[in-house]
């Protein structure tokens, strides 16, 4: 059930929690509690570097997943077997920057910063920097992802290599 | 550096190759001339300019080019590089220009390379003229089907001499467009691998990896409804288990009957229910120009085409150009786009594009557990003092016409050529 509660009664506190949440989920690979954060018709996008405002049904995304996609990337992720990220990549996120930046009915835009560092063993230390754009809505009165955009700044992947783990 | 880097013995069955091809610097060294300066190497695509005045910038073995349309509709690929002091004189990554002016000194070129302005032309003699300080050429450009490739060396066969059997699976793809026009799709990946680049060569064109590396790829297909058994032997245009091919001047292929799907034209239940009419009409579409024979070798079989020596033509889930270039013994760049026919709705190309990304790619379900082999091998090349050699011995008991996707025979072509051209230069 979606609830009709939008930008106006939703705080950037209630917000900041919420991705602080998220971001603590996805540092300790708590994948399906991760994955309950989502509603059942979440995309997840990761646009090209060259075109990060581009639209994923005319142009070559980085990742664009519909929720089915979504459930069997996290079902890949915690698979051993997904050698990129086995053993799993240590991951911090900084999140910062948090702005309600608009609504409609019942969606809230947030958009924030974020600084992920990923390491791995060898000194591999890689460092994703760009922003998110999400689309909010509350369903039985707690936010729900239903859509999420990690925007990244580098004009290429280049020494990032990949974006095999939720960024 | 050691004398052979390949060695093979045919009475015994034994491809060996050795590990200081893959990590010495003198051998990177050596590769640029004997490999990158004297072979065709893939450039860009003619979609990419669609407009008179459209630029892409990219380097090509190395150099900074600039891959363009001129005003009068040429294609050319210029030595990015300023004939007064050096400065590439074009920055950006893609665009429409009228002129290309240095941000140096503020010469200035035409969309065809010709020298137009120079500021403060009086402090030059007599003697300085214009015509003899265009922006420079690649030596030679030439192209197959729109796919542009440049040559360092003057003395070098043309292209289409050049590409052997390679045309013939190039003309496989193409064939795709109702009109012939195929077009690289908005979107590059651009991402470096931390390994040696005729590993890519090899991981592009391997078969044998796909249980063991593809795992959850494979669970992921067989999840989303797909049959993933390979289809029984009768009545199929190849053998159920796929070949690898030798295309001549170290082109190769593999060659497999398809039963993952292909946007042209073969339904899976990834696509929808409400995509099977639509992919029937582009099946019905390729029988009525190209016959049902011709048809059906283009869209019931996948075929992974690697040109000799960094181009790779996946033609499979989707159609994927990738081209590699070292940048260093133990890390290359690696550049991809999607490629389709021109004339697809947007739904196809959505379609197309979505299908892609289910393997291909740094976000794919496949490609970077691709990557993470490829790093994991070049780590075990570290020994490479005490562990010396490779095996690519594979499927070499059997005759050459008999070599499986799942053998080795197609990668020993790659580095039988990639070991005859070594050898040309001291």
């Amino acid at each position: 059930m979606s609830d009709r509660r939008n930008t106006a009664s939703t705080t950037r506190e209630e917000v900041e929690e919420f991705l602080y949440r998220e971001a603590a989920l996805l540092d300790a690979w708590q994948l399906d509690e991760w994955l309950a954060l989502t509603t059942a018709d979440c995309g997840y996008y990761v646009p090209p570097n060259d075109k990060p405002d581009a639209d994923h049904r005319s142009t070559l995304f980085t990742v664009a997943d519909n929720h089915a996609r979504l459930v069997e990337r996290v079902k890949r992720l915690k698979d051993p077997s997904a050698h990129a990220e086995y053993p799993p990549s240590r991951t911090r996120r900084m999140i910062a920057n948090v702005r309600i930046a608009g609504g409609d009915g019942d969606i809230i835009d947030v958009a924030a910063n974020f600084v992920v560092y990923r390491f791995r063993r060898g000194g591999d230390r890689r460092e994703y920097v760009g922003h998110y754009r999400y689309k909010l809505r509350r369903e039985n009165g707690t936010l729900k992802i239903a859509e999420r955009r990690a925007i990244l700044d580098g004009e290429e992947l280049g020494a990032l290599g990949a974006v095999s783990f939720i960024l | 550096m050691i004398e052979r880097y390949v060695i093979e013995d045919r009475a015994r069955n034994t491809f060996s190759l050795s590990r200081e091809a893959l990590v010495s610097p003198a051998v990177l060294e050596k590769e640029q001339r004997a490999i990158f300066d004297t072979c065709w190497i893939y450039v860009g695509h003619a979609s990419e300019l669609a407009q008179r005045g459209d630029f892409r910038t990219r380097y090509v073995a190395g150099r900074p080019v600039i891959f363009c349309r001129d005003k009068g509709g040429a294609i050319h690929a210029l030595l990015n590089s300023c004939r007064h002091r050096g400065a590439t004189v074009c920055r950006e990554r893609e665009g429409n220009a009228r002129q290309f002016m240095c941000m140096y000194h503020g010469w200035t070129y035409e969309t065809d390379g010709a020298l137009k302005n120079v500021p403060g032309p009086e402090a030059y003699g007599a003697a300085f003229d214009k015509r003899n300080f265009g922006l420079i050429a690649v030596p030679r450009l030439e192209h197959y089907r729109d796919f542009y490739f440049a040559c360092f060396d003057r003395a070098a066969p043309p292209l289409a001499e050049y590409l052997a059997g390679a045309k013939e699976y190039i003309d496989l793809v193409v064939d795709q467009s109702p009109s012939g026009r195929m077009e690289i799709i908005a979107g590059v990946q651009e991402y470096d691998v931390k390994a040696n680049w005729k590993l890519l060569v090899e991981n592009s064109v391997d078969d044998y990896h796909l249980p063991s590396v593809h795992t959850t790829w494979l669970n992921y297909m067989r999840s989303a409804g797909v049959n993933m058994r390979p289809p029984k032997e009768e009545g199929l245009l190849l053998p159920s288990k796929g070949s690898g091919k030798d295309l001549g001047n170290g082109h190769l292929t593999t060659d497999n009957v398809n039963f993952r799907g292909r946007p042209v034209a073969r339904w899976i239940s990834i696509y929808g229910e409400d995509a099977k009419g639509d992919i029937e009409a582009i099946r019905r579409e390729l029988v009525a120009r190209l016959g049902e024979d011709r048809a059906a070798r283009i869209a019931d079989t996948n075929r992974n085409l690697v040109v000799f020596p960094n181009l790779a033509l996946n033609d499979g889930s989707s159609v994927t150009v990738r081209t590699f270039f070292p940048v260093a013994p133990d890390r290359m760049h690696v550049t991809a786009w999607c490629l389709g026919p021109a004339e697809e709705t947007p739904a196809q190309r959505a379609r197309r594009l979505d299908a892609f990304l289910t393997f291909y790619g740094p976000g794919g379900f496949a490609t970077p557990d691709d990557v993470a082999a490829l790093e994991a091998v070049q780590q075990g090349l570290a020994a490479w003092r005490e562990v010396g050699w490779s095996d690519m011995s594979r499927g070499m008991a059997k005759p050459a016409d008999a070599q499986l996707n799942t053998d080795e025979g197609h990668m020993r072509v790659f580095w039988r050529r990639w070991s005859e051209l070594m050898d040309r230069v001291r």
